[in-house]
């Protein structure tokens, strides 16, 4: 059996209030006013920027990866760090499981989220239908948003850096300013993601 | 504020919404799969509280070896030591860096001990009379689902520190098992606060009255 869906309205999905639906124009945002949560806010291209800031963002963390980001040293020894360093920092030991979680939460999940925007929205920016499983992708990209940390990571760099500073000497390498860069790059794509669009163009285009 | 009692809910009116992607379906669709996203409907979700409170009690047995057991193990040449995470911050404060002090002190004992609090609160406040208005627990909620995952910071403080600081015999700073328990504290938190359905936060209110249904509101920004 399948139930049909009720067009024409919209529910605020924190609080539950039902709204007749009405479409803002781009720069605008319909907002619940009961609980004050943004329902729609359709940006003029979203789409196509935010697969350019995708793009951006992958070569960003690729590259961040395997460039030293912190160096230090002391009493004339030298070491420098890669991101894919700290990651692998618990390999040894018991606390190895830590080593796949701290990966995932800094590398890989932003890296999936990246390649689900493309995925998603590539062929709709493209003017073609979305590519098959679409929803599903897109479902997994919302879900996954608290678990992308790269941005808490860069500030950890920064309390890391003061933390060694009387131990030793450091210097940032370059992939700490990609991270920096990396960061705001996500922010503004949040910032462009209106989920109600996408799944309205999702439905409209399949 | 006003309390918006004229806004009715979709349950009121017979419908649900998909929590993922926003569909509105009729409530006789409650159980089944959303046909535009797939993921499961529910008016409300009714297990929410159970599953809030056992990803709760799971952050708080993990939250106590955290703070019992070193974070860090720094040796140089001239000494070894182990600290936890409030040792580690008094270290910090010895050397004048109140301010990362600070930072490390309200990510890893403030802010989840707050957490800890908050969502306590919003599960016990629903279905009672609760002191802080829906508007108020509202905020609370978003609040606690933002700062969540900063709590995460201390965790790849001590990654980047042991990956950074291999200096031989000079300095050589190792993980301790509290890094290990403290991340699961985090996430299982982080668990407890996104299985906890906001809608019941509203359905204290008062039941809507007037059938008319209102626009959202528009504003220019």
């Amino acid at each position: 059996m399948s139930h049909s869906q009720q067009s024409g309205y919209i529910v605020c999905p924190h609080c539950d209030a039902l709204y007749v639906q009405h479409t803002p124009e781009f720069g605008e945002r319909a907002v619940c006013t009961r609980c004050r949560t943004v329902l729609i806010a359709p940006r003029r291209n979203a789409f196509i920027r935010i697969l350019a800031l995708s793009v951006t963002n992958l070569i960003l963390v690729i590259a961040a990866l395997f460039l030293p980001f912190l160096q230090i040293s002391r009493a004339g020894f030298h070491n420098e760090t890669s991101v894919m360093d700290a990651v692998l920092a618990f390999s040894d030991g018991p606390l190895f499981v830590l080593s796949l979680a701290v990966g995932a939460l800094i590398v890989l999940v932003p890296m999936m989220r990246m390649l689900l925007t493309l995925y998603v929205l590539g062929p709709m920016v493209a003017g073609r239908a979305p590519a098959r499983g679409a929803a599903k992708a897109f479902r997994l990209f919302e879900a996954l948003k608290p678990w992308s940390m790269a941005e808490i990571f860069v500030l950890g760099c920064g309390v890391a850096l003061v933390k060694v500073a009387a131990l030793a000497q450091v210097h940032l390498g370059s992939a700490f300013w990609m991270m920096g860069v990396l960061v705001i790059v996500v922010l503004l794509q949040d910032n462009m993601m209106c989920r109600w669009s996408v799944w309205n163009a999702l439905e409209k285009r399949s | 504020m006003s309390d918006h009692s004229d806004i009715p809910s979709a349950r009121s009116r017979g419908m649900l919404a998909c929590t993922r992607c926003g569909a509105v379906w009729p409530i006789a669709a409650e159980g089944t799969d959303c046909d535009r996203c797939g993921h499961t409907l529910h008016s409300r979700d009714t297990k929410s509280l159970q599953k809030v409170w056992a990803w709760w009690i799971a952050g708080v047995m993990a939250y106590i070896p955290a703070n019992l057991e070193p974070m860090l193990k720094t040796r140089t040449l001239v000494m070894e030591s182990e600290s936890t995470i409030v040792e580690g911050a008094f270290d910090l404060i010895h050397h004048g860096d109140i301010p990362v002090a600070l930072i490390i002190l309200i990510a890893s004992v403030g802010i989840p001990v707050a957490k800890f609090g908050a969502i306590a609160y919003l599960a016990f406040s629903v279905n009672r009379q609760a002191k802080l208005s829906a508007h108020g627990r509202q905020h609370l909620y978003e609040l606690v689902e933002y700062i969540g995952r900063w709590s995460m910071i201390d965790v790849f403080v001590v990654a980047i520190l042991s990956a950074l600081v291999q200096l031989n015999a000079a300095a050589q700073i190792s993980p301790g098992p509290a890094a290990l328990t403290f991340a699961l504290s985090v996430i299982f938190t982080m668990l407890s606060a996104q299985s906890f359905d906001s809608r019941m936060i509203w359905d204290t209110d008062p039941a809507p009255n007037d059938p008319t249904k209102k626009d959202p509101h528009l504003e220019r920004h």
